[in-house]
């Protein structure tokens, strides 16, 4: 019944002396949005790094949709299709929104380099379609040619989501999508994450915010000192005892 | 679209206008001769060319001036083995440059930031010692390279017979001395800045200025940067090479000097001074650099005594003495202070100056507009 | 035996003038931040403080001269002989060492200027700003340097007494045909004292150390209410002073002229990039490194096996380095790699 694309096996990483994950097993159902939850320093965002190729694990392997994502270079794994936002969002702050959104576009059709006159001349203009739908999709449309460094921070974390959207990407990584955001802005994220939720890619959220998790994620994992502690559907989670006592506890009232 | 388009080729038809112009406009600067003209258009490709590199990635060469050398050299080359004509030179010029830009990019581009500098200022060191040592064979050493009457130009012997005293550089029969020389320099500037342009404007200049901003991020999108950085390191080479074997067409002689770093630290001021990253700010920089040397290195003490005779004798000569710090051999005086003004007060260059200038005029509501109109992503 | 001890020589000779200059190189850009492309006008500004004081001291009078006595004929007389006779001489004949004590100061009060006038407005700004801001300066200081002095070198003599060369052969059992010459020995001498003393000061001073926590880590250094600002400006004063003392005791080697600091400046960034931006210890240990490299590149004996290696040594070792040891000998992660 279950299609499992997302593969996180016995993945272990230590800086120096510290042990950031320990043991972590994870397995993503494709279509669906999985949450990882946990206190701070749990080591939430290392995991969505030995993802992504910007840490390399100790030990275990990633593999995603039957390919393998250890050791791979970052420009690799995003073109396997994987796509992520960042905690701080990484965009190009220089740049109009417009570029910012094409520039991913761009990249997702040329990245493998395919150097003729053709490419580097010729007009952009189907890209620049495609971007302005993305960008209205996010609810940026206004602005097209302001900086993207302008920007407030909600603002800018829209832009990353749109830069990712627009690589069609097959698995989603969001490093805490709300963080920082007011409540207006934050239930406008969760309003746009539920509309993508439609298109069917796989999502992996990490989050602090219980109502987002809650109002997005199909399952939960629970990880906490570098272990995943709990797994489930959110309600299964939110009455696991030990998750309650270990974290949720306090956050959810 | 359209209207960037139409903007763009509002653009080149200025340029072009202005620059094949230039003998007239700029007769009343005292500039309007060939020769001056010639280093304008020369040194303009130089910078635009550079600009593709630093504009459009921010990677800051200090070795280009390697690429001139060896343009230069395969010029020169060209005309004493093979024929008096121009355009085999220049495309030996720019295919030389081009073959060691690869090389060299393709070693220092594995680095970034000041350690991306010093790796293409020690190759261009490397290519400028070779120069003056073991390579004295090809560069003729000190004393430069230069043609000499018993130089085999077997295309040329081939169909005519060779005449007293050394040959002249030509088109086709064209000599390629004075107004001819600026001509076809500046006709080689005009589809420089129009491929400069399309490059900006391409999807190819796009990532590049995605890399400059953000190079985490377009790794992220699933871009392999190198091959792109690696190519507009290699097409910037090219330019510089073109100027190099330019400057051996007006004047058929090559000299290691001209792959010294100071040199390189040259473009970069013009590149700065003018704008980094605009389309048009090299032009002027490298135009108003080479113009600003050719008239202060000319000023004598004799002169300076003339201009300022209407003052007493006393206060003449301290201000002869003064002034004269900064002309004559002390132009590069002038050429560091106006280095240390630009980067301190004016970051972004003429052109960014200028649109200051131009905001100051402009009301507050018509600014915000202006802001995002595709005017001002024309002119940048 | 003897080629290579003297080759050794000649490079640790040459390896302590690149250090000099990169130790205050890399001091600046490890606290301060700032790529320093002025730091070679300010060696080379250290030796023209060695060339005005030695015109101070003999500045001269004319006068008769005694000795001829057929016709009147006149002669130059400096005043400090006139005034203290064999004194003065002395005194004249040690001007390159005694204008250290000139230097000090001059380069202190320059490096004060420099850091309060310009570099302060800097450290916010890219790295690439401060390059072309400080090459421009070095230009400037060059061209007045050589608008009052000229362009040609003028040499300066150590004092008599060091003018000719130590037997260094007989010193380790080796016969006389191994000689040095004395300067070049204590030039040696006194790198290793300034490098020593810039080590111990920011090994073993509190000062040194709230410096070398700036170096590691400035924000925090800031939070902990310690004036770092002011202590900029000491670093930077005290990095001109140890390239102007570096500039004052070369002269006698090489005659100043006003492009030395240029030539100087290339290789000490390469020496320093080597070593890894914003480590005291990589430079010094580059410097020698790329000294000695080069002095033996430079043996007949190697050049006719690979003609020109000498011209390219120095630029090849940074390159091998730079591709292997992506932050060079002792760099830390993350410097100027944005």
């Amino acid at each position: 019944m279950e299609n499992l694309v997302l593969h996180l096996d016995n993945i272990q990483k230590s800086f120096g002396g510290l042990r950031a994950l320990a043991d972590v097993n994870l397995h993503v159902e494709e279509g669906k949005t999985h949450a990882i939850i946990g206190p701070n320093g749990a080591g939430k965002s290392t995991l969505l790094n030995v993802c992504v190729g910007r840490l390399k694990p100790d030990s275990g392997r990633v593999t995603f949709d039957g390919q393998e994502l250890t050791g791979k270079k970052p420009h690799e794994i995003a073109q396997i299709g994987v796509a992520r936002v960042f905690q701080t969002p990484e965009i190009f702050q220089e740049l109009s929104l417009i570029d910012n959104v094409m520039l991913p576009a761009l990249s997702r059709r040329d990245g493998a380099f395919a150097f003729n006159p053709h490419l580097l001349l010729r007009s952009q203009s189907e890209i620049r379609d495609e971007a302005e739908h993305i960008l209205g999709d996010v609810g940026l449309k206004e602005h097209l040619n302001q900086e993207a460094g302008s920007l407030s921070r909600g603002d800018k974390r829209r832009l990353e989501l749109g830069m990712c959207l627009i690589l069609h990407p097959r698995l989603l990584l969001l490093d805490e999508p709300t963080a920082g955001m007011a409540r207006h802005d934050t239930n406008q994220t969760i309003a746009l994450l539920q509309k993508i939720k439609e298109r069917g890619m796989t999502k992996v959220i990490i989050e602090h915010d219980m109502h987002v998790v809650f109002s997005l994620a199909d399952k939960v994992s629970v990880l906490a000192r570098g272990k995943i502690i709990a797994d489930g559907s959110p309600d299964e989670v939110r009455e696991d005892p030990v998750v309650k006592e270990a974290y949720l506890g306090g956050a959810h009232e | 679209m359209k209207k960037i388009a139409s903007k763009d080729s509002k653009l080149l038809l200025i340029f072009s206008g202005a620059v094949l112009l230039m003998p007239l406009w700029l007769a009343p600067f005292g500039a309007a001769y060939p020769d001056l003209l010639q280093k304008f258009a020369i040194y303009g490709i130089f910078a635009i060319g550079f600009n593709i590199l630093f504009g459009l990635t921010g990677y800051l060469s200090f070795g280009h001036a390697a690429f001139l050398g060896v343009g230069s050299y395969a010029a020169v080359w060209s005309f004493k083995l093979f024929t008096m004509n121009v355009l085999p030179a220049v495309l030996f010029g720019v295919f030389f440059a081009g073959l060691l830009a690869l090389a060299i990019g393709f070693v220092s581009l594995r680095r970034s930031g000041i350690y991306f500098s010093i790796l293409t200022l020690a190759f261009a060191q490397m290519s400028y010692n070779l120069a003056y040592s073991v390579l004295t064979p090809i560069t003729n050493g000190e004393t430069g390279l230069q043609l000499t009457l018993n130089d085999p130009r077997w295309l040329d012997s081939l169909y005519k017979v060779a005449g007293e005293g050394l040959p002249s550089t030509e088109l086709f029969g064209l000599k390629m001395s004075g107004y001819p020389g600026f001509y076809f320099c500046a006709i080689i500037l005009i589809v420089c800045f129009f491929i400069s342009l399309r490059i900006f404007r391409s999807p190819f200049g796009l990532m590049l200025r995605g890399v400059k901003s953000n190079q985490n991020r377009m790794n992220y999108t699933g871009l392999n940067t190198r091959p792109y950085m690696l190519s507009a390191f290699v097409i910037s080479g090219m330019y510089a090479g073109l100027a190099g074997s330019l400057l051996a067409v007006t004047d058929p002689l090559a000299g290691a000097e001209r792959m010294q770093w100071t040199a390189s630290g040259e473009v970069v001021l013009m590149t700065i001074l003018g704008g980094v990253g605009t389309l048009v700010g090299p032009m002027l920089g490298a135009g108003l650099i080479k113009y600003f040397e050719n008239i202060f290195s000319s000023f004598n003490s004799n002169i300076l005594h003339e201009i300022f005779s209407f003052l007493p004798d006393g206060i003449e000569n301290v201000m002869v003495k003064v002034t004269g710090l900064f002309v004559g051999s002390g132009w590069h005086l002038t050429l560091g202070l106006l280095f240390m003004i630009v980067v301190i007060f004016l970051p972004g260059g003429i052109v960014e100056g200028a649109q200051k200038v131009k905001n100051l005029f402009v009301s507050n509501d018509q600014k915000g507009s202006a802001e995002s109109s595709p005017e001002k992503q024309a002119v940048e | 035996m003897d080629a290579i001890i003297i080759q050794i020589l000649n490079g640790v000779d040459k390896g302590a003038a690149y250090a000099l200059i990169a130790l205050g190189l890399t001091l600046v850009f490890g606290t301060l931040g700032i790529v320093n492309f002025a730091h070679g006008a300010l060696f080379m500004l250290g030796a023209f403080c060695a060339v005005t004081f030695n015109k101070i001291m003999t500045l001269s009078v004319k006068i008769k001269d005694e000795s001829v006595t057929l016709f009147d004929a006149y002669k130059e007389e400096p005043y400090l002989k006139i005034w203290f006779g064999e004194t003065g001489e002395a005194l004249i004949d040690y001007a390159v060492p005694l204008s250290i004590l000139f230097a000090i100061p001059i380069m202190i009060l320059v490096g004060y200027v420099m850091e309060r006038g310009l570099i302060r407005h800097f450290y916010r700004r890219p790295h690439a700003d401060q390059i072309l801001v400080t090459f421009g300066l070095a230009i400037v200081l060059q061209e007045l340097i050589k608008a009052s002095f000229g362009a040609n070198p003028i040499p300066q003599a150590a004092p008599a007494i060091l003018a000719g060369s130590a037997n260094v052969g007989s010193w380790i059992g080796l016969g006389d045909t191994l000689v040095y010459p004395w300067w070049r020995l204590i030039y040696l001498g006194f790198s290793g004292l300034i490098i020593f003393s810039v080590f111990a000061f920011l090994q073993f001073t509190t000062y040194g150390m709230v410096v070398r926590a700036g170096m590691r880590d400035r924000e925090t250094v800031g939070l902990l209410g310690i004036n770092i600002e002011r202590r900029f400006t000491i670093v930077f004063a005290l990095a001109a002073v140890v390239a102007g003392v570096a500039g004052v005791m070369y002269t006698p080697i090489l005659p100043p002229d006003y492009h030395m600091g240029m030539d100087f400046l290339v290789l000490s960034f390469v020496v320093v990039v080597v070593g890894g931006m914003g480590s005291l210890g990589g430079a010094v240990a580059a410097g020698f490194l790329l000294g000695i490299v080069q002095s033996f590149a430079s043996m007949n004996e190697v050049k006719q096996i690979l003609p020109g290696v000498d011209q390219i040594i120095i630029y090849l070792v940074a390159v091998v380095i730079l591709l292997t040891r992506p932050r060079g000998l002792m760099g830390r992660a993350g410097v100027m790699e944005e």
